[in-house]
């Protein structure tokens, strides 16, 4: 059976819509993955959670309110907590350019702010996974 | 990596990542997962099975939401399979029926795994009876199984479940749903969800109406095993007609003259709000003592071992049958029957001779 890619798609914090996850979620659905997609105001407990139980490949997580330099790192705290070193983690969402850099030394392997293409998000996850496909 | 994060010892220490890690493993259909199923098929066989099973948007995944959330205050471990389909087109799925039971996802008594149907018909996936082994062997106490939503004929779920909830909604149709054939047959508890919707209490009456004829035609009864037999036997095209009516006079004669002639109740929840979920639990359970009680649950498994075993031997001969070797012997045997020198039948046994030398 071929390997199918699993992608967590969730919206960690208080926001009050998901719309851009639900616009993610849809294009790796298209670009044949599987996605498990968790919903509004997720903790970082519930996400990292999520991902073990669900064994995916990668890790979605969108953010708008702002609280993403606080939830993301959480999410890889708690993720090096459970020896967890072969899931890929991207972020995206109202994310302003100097977080990036800080975002991406905590180990977010990518950010996709407001207006990348969503080719672009599939092509980063294809060719950065941890695992072997 | 997937080797190293799983083993029977650590699934059977209850370690999420590594049950998810086999979940994985038998969904790919990796070689490498039957040592370690075989290593816990001695520790199976203790979990309660339950199906939920009902058509798009009735309240499936909310249902099992709550009726995990009950299962854990009595203290008992409970896992989830929740499966949703895939796209014919291109591979992918959305799992979203995990949205509604995010809130159990930090419980260490609950795992929940979402499962594309990758390709196979009748509301599961292929993954599903290796996953639930996984799970009972992993020692959780009642395994749910949320098929995907079903229509008329996906009724799968009766093979792997020792209890099915059929649930239904109000506004779907007319009384001759609740008659045809199918998927109606199959419910062990019925479940008339958005109770506070107009026309449940029709649909109530309808389902009703139709088990009570059941009853009346001698095609249904709870616990009698009859209704068992119909269940795990009827609904499905036998693999082999003879011996399938031999298992199903087998257990008929077994159970005529048994008194427990009751008929599936059919019970109305508003899930959202949580009414009726204590009494839909009660009946869940109820229902598995009856089984375990008379007997029918070993009967009820047995039966779905031989389905499930002569599936997975149909499927050898398949693959078998893709071998070169055999590929050849197929390839002449068709052009012998395209030329007329010999006809179907002859072939189909010439076929079979050559497929039971060599075993």
């Amino acid at each position: 059976m071929e390997r199918k890619i699993r992608v967590l798609v969730a919206k960690p914090g208080l926001d009050g819509h998901d719309r851009g996850a639900k616009v993610i979620a849809r294009a790796l659905r298209d670009a044949g993955m599987e996605v498990v997609y968790t919903g509004l105001r997720q903790t970082p407990e519930q996400i990292v959670s999520a991902s073990i139980q669900e064994d995916v490949d990668v890790i979605a997580m969108s953010i708008l309110s702002g609280a993403h330099n606080h939830l993301f790192p959480r999410v890889m705290q708690l993720l090096a907590e459970k020896s967890i070193d072969d899931v890929l983690v991207i972020g995206g969402g109202v994310i302003p350019d100097e977080d990036i850099p800080g975002l991406k030394a905590a180990g977010i392997a990518g950010v996709f702010t407001p207006g990348t293409p969503t080719t672009e998000t599939i092509e980063f996850i294809k060719n950065n996974l941890k695992r072997g496909i | 990596m997937d080797g190293s994060a799983t083993s029977p010892e650590l699934v059977r220490s209850g370690d999420q990542l590594a049950i998810a890690r086999l979940i994985s493993m038998v969904e790919r259909e990796d070689p490498s997962r039957l040592a370690i199923l075989k290593a816990l098929h001695a520790f199976g066989g203790r979990a309660h099975v339950v199906g939920i099973t009902g058509p798009p948007g009735s309240g499936k995944s909310t249902l099992t939401d709550k009726i995990v959330g009950a299962l854990r205050a009595q203290g008992r471990l409970v896992a989830v399979l929740a499966v949703d389909p895939s796209s014919p087109f291109t591979g992918g799925a959305i799992l979203g029926d995990r949205i509604r039971m995010q809130r159990h996802a930090t419980d260490p008594g609950v795992f929940i795994r979402s499962l594309a149907t990758r390709g196979h018909l009748g509301g599961l996936s292929r993954a599903v009876s290796e996953a639930t082994r996984v799970l009972d062997a992993a020692g959780y106490d009642d395994i749910i199984i949320e098929t995907v939503g079903v229509g008329q004929s996906e009724v799968d779920i009766v093979r792997i479940a020792d209890t099915v909830v059929l649930v239904s909604v109000p506004g779907l149709g007319d009384d001759i749903q609740a008659i045809k054939a199918g998927v109606m047959e199959i419910g062990d508890i019925f479940c008339v969800n958005k109770a506070d919707k107009d026309g449940a209490e029709r649909v109530v009456r309808e389902i009703r109406a139709m088990l009570e004829t059941a009853v009346l035609n001698g095609a249904a009864t709870r616990f009698s095993g009859l209704y068992v037999a119909r269940a795990t036997l009827g609904a499905h095209a036998p693999i082999s007609p003879a011996a399938d009516q031999g298992a199903f006079h087998h257990i008929a004669a077994q159970v005529s003259g048994h008194p427990n002639l009751e008929i599936p109740p059919v019970l109305t929840t508003v899930a959202e709000t949580g009414q009726g979920i204590d009494d839909l639990v009660k009946h869940i359970k109820a229902h598995e003592t009856a089984l375990t009680a008379t007997g029918y649950l070993r009967m009820r498994r047995e039966s779905n071992l031989a389905w499930e075993l002569g599936h997975a031997a149909a499927e050898r001969v398949l693959s078998a049958l893709e071998r070169d070797e055999r590929k050849e012997t197929v390839g002449e045997l068709s052009r012998a029957v395209l030329d007329k020198k010999i006809d179907f039948y002859d072939a189909l046994d010439a076929l079979e001779d050559a497929l039971t030398r060599s075993h």
